[in-house]
Order: structure tokens, then sequence, then C-alpha cells
């Protein structure tokens, strides 16, 4: 196991942790306001100070990872459910209108830039988490159906792929029992990776007002709060700044050490 | 420092001479930022306040004006006479007055605007302003007769809106991007997005003013805001939208912070047709549930003045009415029991974009919630709110503030969004239209005050105050905003 991917490993769990603690236990009322002990500065009261409605921070932090956390996977859920199925039948039908249309479909797609779309579904749906959720997703399924149908691909050419279709078994069958398999671990090294870029694209919505709506907690928002107030109140935004940045590192440092452990080709380079 | 020779010297003593020169001479240029952009410059066919910050009293005068202390005086009528019966007003206007376009302002002009405002196809914003006037006579050039239906105690207060500006039938069709006006100062370049130039008018038939060109700059994002006066990229910012910078710029010397009234009512808005809304028991119960200066220190940082009805405190009429609603959740929860609501109810809270509504919703979500209202928020855009809130009725709760001067009589209208339709009041608002005796006047604003504040129409949070950031020689700005309006005229820097 590389360092990498303990050092991401760490911190993933860290978060993932603190998510779930908040469920039974935070230092305070998340959601409490206390306005004339607004602005704290981090101390032994409150670890992460408090915000301009004397709100406390570390609470907050922790429930926001919970909704971060929700979101991405979520997000990228959808992305999986769909994408890999598409990716699969793609592959099972090389050549054929039906890969044609799902991958120009994926293009289509992929031809925008991610966050502008969120932004405009969420636009035009309306602001909240669950459409945060979908607009996220929506943009993880090409992700998802391209790395299945590439390494699906190369999969249909192989010799015991040959002798399950002689064996008389039909695309479908081999695709779950045979193709399946042996994507699995590129999907997780993938899917840790998306759901980093899902947490990203979680705040980013946030912090435009589409994300989570207020009283939810969400770093995204925590951050846009803190716009106006960074020259006097530093830790409002760097509070949030530092979990999103630690978060997706984490992920993206697991993503990485996964794949070394997991890809198979670059486990036959390396030996 | 021997090295510097004698030239180095006599330079040194030319350059320093240069710059007591340009010093002495004072700057006759300034650039006041604002949020909002004007959608275009006519101030008679549209409500937004952006077009009267810009060009109100310096692209377009009206027959009288507002001054900064809220007192209106003679502008492009010289003097006036009334009748004894109150309903006849003949004005008599200022000789060799000029549009920009070089055209002579006549009683005419003034017949046409008028006429042109409360036509019956007329776009005017505030046609309610018109509806007294029973016909405009031109007695000669120089003179205008006024007739109303009936006598009209506020008609020279209306008279004064950038709504009631005086406009010439030359010009008039271009009059959103190519506005003519009479006053000091002409409309120089309009770039879209960015800013609106306006040079002073040499024709102008008053004082010269002081500065010779004023550059607005519209600025909607407070952190940007913030980075633009800190940066010295703009002499002034009026409307400043983030009331928690104020204190460093306070701190500051190179800045001064203006901190006056504006005539913004800011309210929980209620949809008082919809159920459990139309309920008096579960309104005065949610004005329980409020305490008004948790928002006012949590959403303003402690700038704005608690309200109890729909008037502003520092209008001589003012009654103190905060005790109606006074911070009681024990009362607020008895007072939902008592309307079938123990447990509470769910409704939406919709907040438009400045701060005292999304901060201040916040606020006032967690303050339902502890009586067991909870109040889902909904962040809208401007745009989206003018559809939904106010054109479509379709809300239970919103917070605004409504910055009209002397804006109570919209509860008298059923239509209106928040649906306020109460029978006594609409009769009282008839009385006080008629009333001429400022006693009676006042005795009947303050019986209104009451009407809507006992009735608990909507919640009454805080009359927003008026924030602006300039630079310490900056002389001359309004402190208060009795409207809308950045009187260049009266502006200069200190020598």
């Amino acid at each position: 196991m590389s360092r990498n991917l303990i050092l991401g490993a760490a911190l993933s769990s860290l978060v993932v942790l603190a998510a779930l603690l908040s469920f039974v236990w935070t230092p305070y009322d998340h959601a409490a306001l206390n306005i004339p002990a607004k602005l704290q500065t981090p101390g032994a009261q409150h670890w992460f100070g408090t915000d301009h409605f004397g709100r406390d921070m570390f609470s907050m932090i922790m429930v926001g990872a919970r909704t971060s956390i929700a979101v991405a996977l979520l997000a990228v859920g959808i992305g999986m459910s769909l994408g890999v199925p598409l990716g699969l039948t793609a592959a099972a039908r090389k050549g054929s209108w039906l890969d044609e249309l799902i991958m120009r479909g994926n293009d289509l797609v992929f031809a925008f830039p991610s966050l502008v779309i969120a932004i405009l579904i969420t636009a035009v749906f309306g602001a909240g988490a669950v459409n945060a959720i979908i607009a996220i997703g929506i943009f993880n399924i090409p992700v998802f159906a391209r790395i299945t149908r590439g390494a699906a691909l190369s999969l249909w050419e192989r010799e015991f792929i040959m002798a399950a279709r002689v064996a008389g078994k039909g695309a479908a069958r081999i695709s779950a029992e045979h193709i399946l398999p042996n994507v699995a671990n590129l999907l997780i090294v993938q899917g840790t990776i998306q759901f980093s870029l899902g947490i990203l694209a979680e705040a980013g919505l946030s912090y435009v007002g589409l994300g989570a709506q207020p009283p939810t907690p969400s770093w995204g928002r925590m951050l846009a709060d803190a716009q106006t107030m960074v020259s006097f109140a530093p830790h409002l935004a760097l509070i949030p700044g530092v979990a999103i940045i630690l978060t997706v590192l984490g992920l993206n440092l697991m993503g990485d050490g996964l794949r070394d452990l997991l890809d198979p080709r670059i486990r036959v380079a390396r030996t | 420092m021997k090295w510097i020779g004698k030239q180095g010297l006599v330079s040194g003593l030319a350059l320093s001479a240069l710059l007591l020169a340009g010093a002495a001479s004072a700057k006759d240029d300034i650039t006041i930022a604002m949020q909002l952009e004007p959608p275009h410059l006519d101030p008679t066919s549209a409500a937004a306040q952006a077009i009267d910050s810009v060009v109100y009293v310096n692209i377009f005068e009206g027959l009288t004006r507002f001054m900064g202390d809220g007192s209106i005086v003679p502008a492009l009528a010289e003097s006036w006479e009334i009748s004894d019966d109150g309903t006849v007003y003949t004005f008599n206007l200022h000789d060799g007055v000029t549009f920009h376009d070089g055209t002579t302002m006549d009683a005419e002009d003034v017949k046409f605007s008028l006429d042109r405002a409360r036509a019956e196809d007329s776009a005017n914003a505030q046609k309610a302003l018109f509806a007294g006037i029973d016909s405009v006579d031109v007695v000669d050039p120089q003179t205008v007769k006024v007739t109303l239906k009936e006598p009209d105690g506020n008609f020279l207060f209306n008279m004064a809106w950038g709504d009631a500006v005086i406009v010439a039938p030359e010009s008039i069709e271009n009059i959103k991007t190519a506005p003519v006006g009479t006053g000091p100062y002409t409309l120089g370049e309009w770039v879209q997005g960015d800013k609106i130039v306006l040079n002073r008018n040499p024709g102008y038939w008053g004082d010269q003013p002081a500065l010779a060109q004023a550059t607005f700059k519209f600025i909607s994002d407070p952190t940007a805001a913030f980075a633009a006066v800190m940066a010295e990229d703009v002499d002034v910012f009026t409307g400043f939208p983030a009331p928690e910078n104020l204190p460093q710029f306070e701190a500051d010397p190179r800045f001064q912070v203006l901190v006056g009234s504006t005539e913004g009512e800011t309210i929980l808005s209620t949809n008082n047709k919809q159920p459990p809304f139309d309920n008096i028991k579960v309104r005065q119960a949610m004005a329980h549930a409020i305490d008004r200066q948790a928002i006012i220190d949590g959403a303003m940082f402690g700038y704005g003045t608690p309200i109890g009805s729909h008037f502003a405190p520092h209008n001589p009429a003012y009654v103190d009415l905060t005790g109606n609603s006074a911070f009681d959740p024990d009362k607020a929860r008895a007072l939902l029991a008592e309307a079938g609501f123990p447990d509470g109810f769910e409704t939406t809270l919709h907040l438009p974009p400045p701060s005292y509504a999304r901060r201040g919703g916040e606020i006032i979500a967690a303050q339902l919630a502890a009586v067991g209202i909870k109040a889902e928020i909904t962040n809208v855009e401007w745009a989206q709110w003018l559809e939904t809130v106010f054109k479509g009725k379709n809300f239970g709760l919103t917070i605004v503030s409504h910055t009209e001067p002397m804006d109570i009589g919209i509860y008298a209208r059923p239509d209106y969004y928040f649906q306020y339709d109460n029978p006594a009041f609409q009769e009282l608002m008839t009385t006080l239209n008629s009333t001429t005796d400022p006693d009676k006047r006042t005795e009947l604003l303050q019986q209104a005050q009451r009407i809507i504040s006992e009735d608990y129409v909507n919640g009454y949070l805080f009359q927003l105050a008026a924030l602006s950031v300039a630079k310490a020689g900056v002389r001359g700005l309004w402190a208060n905003a009795p409207t809308a309006a950045t009187d260049l005229a009266a502006i200069s820097w200190a020598e």
C-alpha cells in the first residue's frame, strides 16, 4: 500500500466519521442562532469560532460534511447506475447504431462545461439539494459509460469471453457475469475521483446559492456567506475552504492509491 | 544629501510647485457607485429606483422637488397660488428654462407631461399620483393651471416625485436611451453593464453646479463593492450593500460613512388570502415570534430602526407601535394553539437577493421554527420574485423593503400582492386623500398605522438605513434618502 493511499484514506475517513458522528452528536445545535455571540474567533468554547449569526462553526462543518457527502455519493450513484449499463451495452453492440447513439449522446453531454449546465438545471428546476444531486449525477453518466465501454471492448477480444460465447451465453449474460467483474476495479477508482469532483461541484453550486438551502449547512454556502467578512473574520472563509481542500485532496490521493493497487495494467507494468 | 546638485534642487522645487498647483484647483469630477444599473433612463415609465438614482434632479426636474432633508421646494415652478377651496393650483414657471436640446420649456410641456402621465394608456408606475387631476390648462407660456377633482393635501408632494418630472414632446420617442430634460446635467455616455457619464449643462437655468462631470458605476456584488471603495476606484458608494464592512471604513481616515434614514419599511410580507394567514391569530402569533433586534443586529449589523407598523419613524405623524408585537415566544405558541395550530404549520419563505432579506430570512426562519412554524426558504432573483410573489401572489411569506415614500396607501388596495382587504381602512384612506388640514391628516395617518398594526397584516421589522461610504473630501452628499436620488448639484470636493 502506498503512502498516498494511507494518507488519502485517513483524510477521507476523518471526513466521513465527522459526518456520521454529526447524526448523533455535535458540540452545539448547528442551526441555533445566537446573535450576541456572533463572529467569535476559534477558542476553547467554540473550537472553530462562530459565524455572523453566532452559530457554532465546528458543528456546521460537521453537518456540512454530511451534506457534501450525501450529495456527492448520490450523484456518483446515479452516474454509475446509469453509466455502467450504458457502457456495457455499447461495448456488447460495438459498431452498431445503438453503440453510436449511446456514445454520441455521451459526447453531447461531455461537450458542455459541467458546472455551467448544473447551474442551468438547478436554475430551471429550482435550487435545492435534490436538484443539485440530479444535476451533478447527469454529468457522471458519460464518465462511467465511457470508461466502462473502453475497458469492456478489450475484454470482448479475450479468449475467456470467446469461450463464454461458444458456450452459448448471450451478450447480456456475458456482460453481467464476465465483463462487469473485470471492470469493477476501474470503476471503484473512477468512483473515488468522481466522488471528490462531486464534493467540489456541490460546493460550487451552494456557493452560487443553488445547492442545499438554508438552514441545512453547506460548505460552499459558508464560503459565500463569509465573502464580505474575510477582512475582519478570516476564519469564516478559511475553515470551510480548508475543509473542502482536505476532503478533495484526501479523495484524490485515495483514488490514485487505489488505482496503483487495483488497476491490472499498472500492476503488471510495475512488477 | 550633498549629491543632489543645483539643477536637481531646482527641478525638485518646480515639481513640488506643480504638485501644489494641482492640489489647489479643486477636483471637479466624481465617480459614484451604486448596486443596480437602471433598465433605461425614463423615470416616468418604470418603478425602478435605479433610474431616479441617476436622473432625478440631475437630468430631469419637476414642478417641485425633494431636498435631502425630505422637504418639498419649488423647482421648475417658481411659485404657485392655491385657490381657496384647495382645488386649483396655478403654477408660475421659471423664465428662460430650456431643455438640453435647446427647445424652450413652457406651460405646453407641463400640460403634455401631466396629461401623458395620467392618460388611460400611460406607462407611469405611480399613476395614483395623478389620479386626482381633473384638467391641466395652459394660461400663458409661463403659467399653467391644474384643477383637481377634490382638495388634495399631498398634491405638491406628489409633483416632486421622479415619476412627475417634466418631459418634452419633441424628445419623448427616445427618452429611454437619450433622455432630454431641463436639469443641470446632460447624458454624456452610457456603457451598458458598466457606467453612465453625466456632463454639466452649460445652459442650465439655475446656478452652475461645482462638478463638471459625474460617472455612475454599477457594482452589484457586495465583495466587489468593498474592494472598489477600499482601492479608491470609486469616490462614493451610495446604498452600500454590506453593512458588516462599514466599521472598517469608519476606522479609516480616508473615508467617511453616512448613516441616514430611508423610506424603506422592511416587512415580513404575508399572503393575507392564503390559509392559515387569513387567520389574524396566526399573524399575531408570528409577530410575537419575531425578535426584531436580533434581525437588525444579525442581518444589518445594527443598522436599522425597529418599526411596529408600515410607517417611517422620522415622519412627524409616526406612532411607535412596536409594543403591539413585542418578542414573546410563549404568547406566540399560545396564540397558535388558540388558532388551531398547536403543533405549528409549514409554509414558504421567498427571499430576494439583498442581505436584509437573505440574512433576515434565515434568522426569521429560525425564530418561527422555535414556535413550531416551519418556513421553507427559497432564495429567488428579483425577476423571479416579481413574477411569483408580486404578480403571481403565489407565496406564503417573503421579506422585502417598501421604499416608496408615504406608501401606507398600498394597504387600501385589496389586489396588492399581500392582499389585505379591510373596507374600514380603505374608507380611511379615501378620507385622508381628501383632507388638507395638517392636524386632521396626522390624526388619520396615526389611525391608519394603528389599524394595520393591530390587524397584524404583515410582520413589521425595521426601517432600512441609508448607508453610504465616500472619500473624506466629498461634501454635500445626502445622508437620508427621502426619495431615490443622487443630487449632484449639491456635491463638491473640499478645498
